[in-house]
């Protein structure tokens, strides 16, 4: 199990494919998103590794927060957010996490808060089908009606489904699939709706109902990992194109070699052609 | 710009569609791409544009209204769909609505358009 990441929902906006199809997909954007500190079997009694993501005001920090990026030696953030990991996938503190953590076609979960929508009727909240609008129903038409028997049980039971306080609640929304990333500016665009509104904290996670795919990245994609690769693709390019041009001299030089051999032997030949020509 | 807006543009950039100046009222031609198995062909659907919607945004649309055999016959596309090929404008018509819905219950002589007579080509078009 690996790490999730935490996430700002910037909004929605739609991808035209090139056939023609459009996708909806929501914007999230991972800003420094890196490992503030671990969690760990010795010292927690659980392994999990704690995120920090976007850029918050020393000064609107508490002491004690701000102590505790001391120690991982990061910027203060502006959200944190633990998420569980098997030993083997937990990661360094002050590692930075970029958007090649998930790729195109994965299948995520996202779990954001959704918007509050205040005191909501049984309507609104539980998809109530309300009163009739006529035939004797005197200004209860939203209502929900019965909530019970009679004199036994006497009371209403618990859990009953009636109005009240509605959204502004964690949810989570299983299955949700990647449709596009963007390293450098570290986007994700997920197909369809996440929960919460814009500027609003979500955390991403690999789908629970899916199987983990194969080419996901253990224990996490990292912007050093990133660079590592970066620097090793150019060295070997450079040498590569060291060896090229090495092959090209040496190609040169044979080539050179063939040219002076030919050209000793030219005036030979030259000289061979009119005494052949005398003989005849 | 906020990031949501920059790739719009952007994706508006690289799709790169040639869009008219165009509105409600005015006749057009939209050479849509159809796939019929493996080959593709462009169809071509004149009629009034009665709406445009959603500005000039990724998002936006227009509908076109033509009568086909006698029915009326209304089409949603999107601007920036990339099975529009081409988008011609036939004729400029003189409405005084932004959404030309009352066209829907009108037939024949009711249903006509003035042609426009004042049209002027946009700055920023006249200039490139």
């Amino acid at each position: 199990m690996r790490s999730g990441v935490i996430a700002k929902k910037l909004g929605m906006t739609r991808l035209f494919m090139e056939d023609g199809q459009q996708i909806p997909v929501t914007v999230l954007q991972m800003e420094n998103l890196q490992v503030v500190a671990q969690r760990t079997a010795e010292k927690d009694g659980y392994t999990a590794v704690q995120l920090g993501v976007g850029a918050a005001k020393a000064k609107n920090v508490s002491k004690a927060q701000r102590g505790h990026y001391a120690v991982a030696k990061v910027e203060p953030k502006r959200k944190l957010a633990e998420f569980r990991v098997s030993a083997d996938n937990l990661i360094e503190v002050g590692e930075e996490i970029i958007a090649a953590h998930y790729f195109e076609g994965q299948y995520v979960d996202v779990a954001g808060t959704s918007i509050g929508k205040g005191f909501a009727g049984a309507m609104k909240r539980h998809n109530f089908g309300g009163l009739r609008a006529s035939h004797g129903v005197s200004i209860s038409h939203r209502s929900h009606g019965s909530t019970g028997q009679c004199q036994d049980p006497g009371r209403v039971f618990k859990g009953k489904k009636m109005a009240g306080h509605m959204g502004a609640a964690r949810v989570t929304t299983q299955n949700l699939q990647v449709v596009k990333t963007d390293v450098e500016r570290g986007l994700i665009m997920i197909k369809g709706a996440v929960p919460g509104s814009k500027g609003g904290w979500v955390t991403i996670k690999d789908a629970v109902k899916k199987a983990t795919p194969e080419n996901v990245i253990y224990p996490a994609a990292l912007r050093s990992a990133a660079k590592e690769a970066e620097k090793a693709a150019e060295e070997a390019a450079a040498a590569a194109a060291a060896e090229e041009e090495a092959a090209a001299k040496a190609a040169a030089e044979a080539e050179q070699a063939a040219l002076d051999a030919a050209e000793a032997e030219t005036p030979a030949a030259d000289d061979a052609a009119p005494e052949g020509g005398d003989e005849t | 710009m906020n990031m949501i807006e920059q790739i719009e543009a952007e994706q508006i950039a690289t799709l790169g569609k040639d869009i008219p100046d165009f509105a409600a009222g005015d006749t057009v031609r939209i050479g849509y791409k159809v796939t019929e198995g493996t080959r593709t062909r462009v169809q071509n659907y004149e009629g009034v544009c009665i709406a445009r919607k959603g500005g000039s945004g990724i998002g936006a649309a227009f509908t076109v209204r033509k009568i086909s055999f006698g029915e009326g016959v209304e089409r949603v596309f999107p601007l920036h769909s990339p099975n529009i090929d081409s988008i011609t404008v036939v004729r400029r018509g003189r409405v005084r609505r932004a959404k030309l819905y009352y066209l829907r219950s009108r037939r024949g002589k009711s249903a006509r358009i003035a042609e426009k007579t004042n049209y002027r080509p946009l700055a920023d078009k006249a200039g490139s």
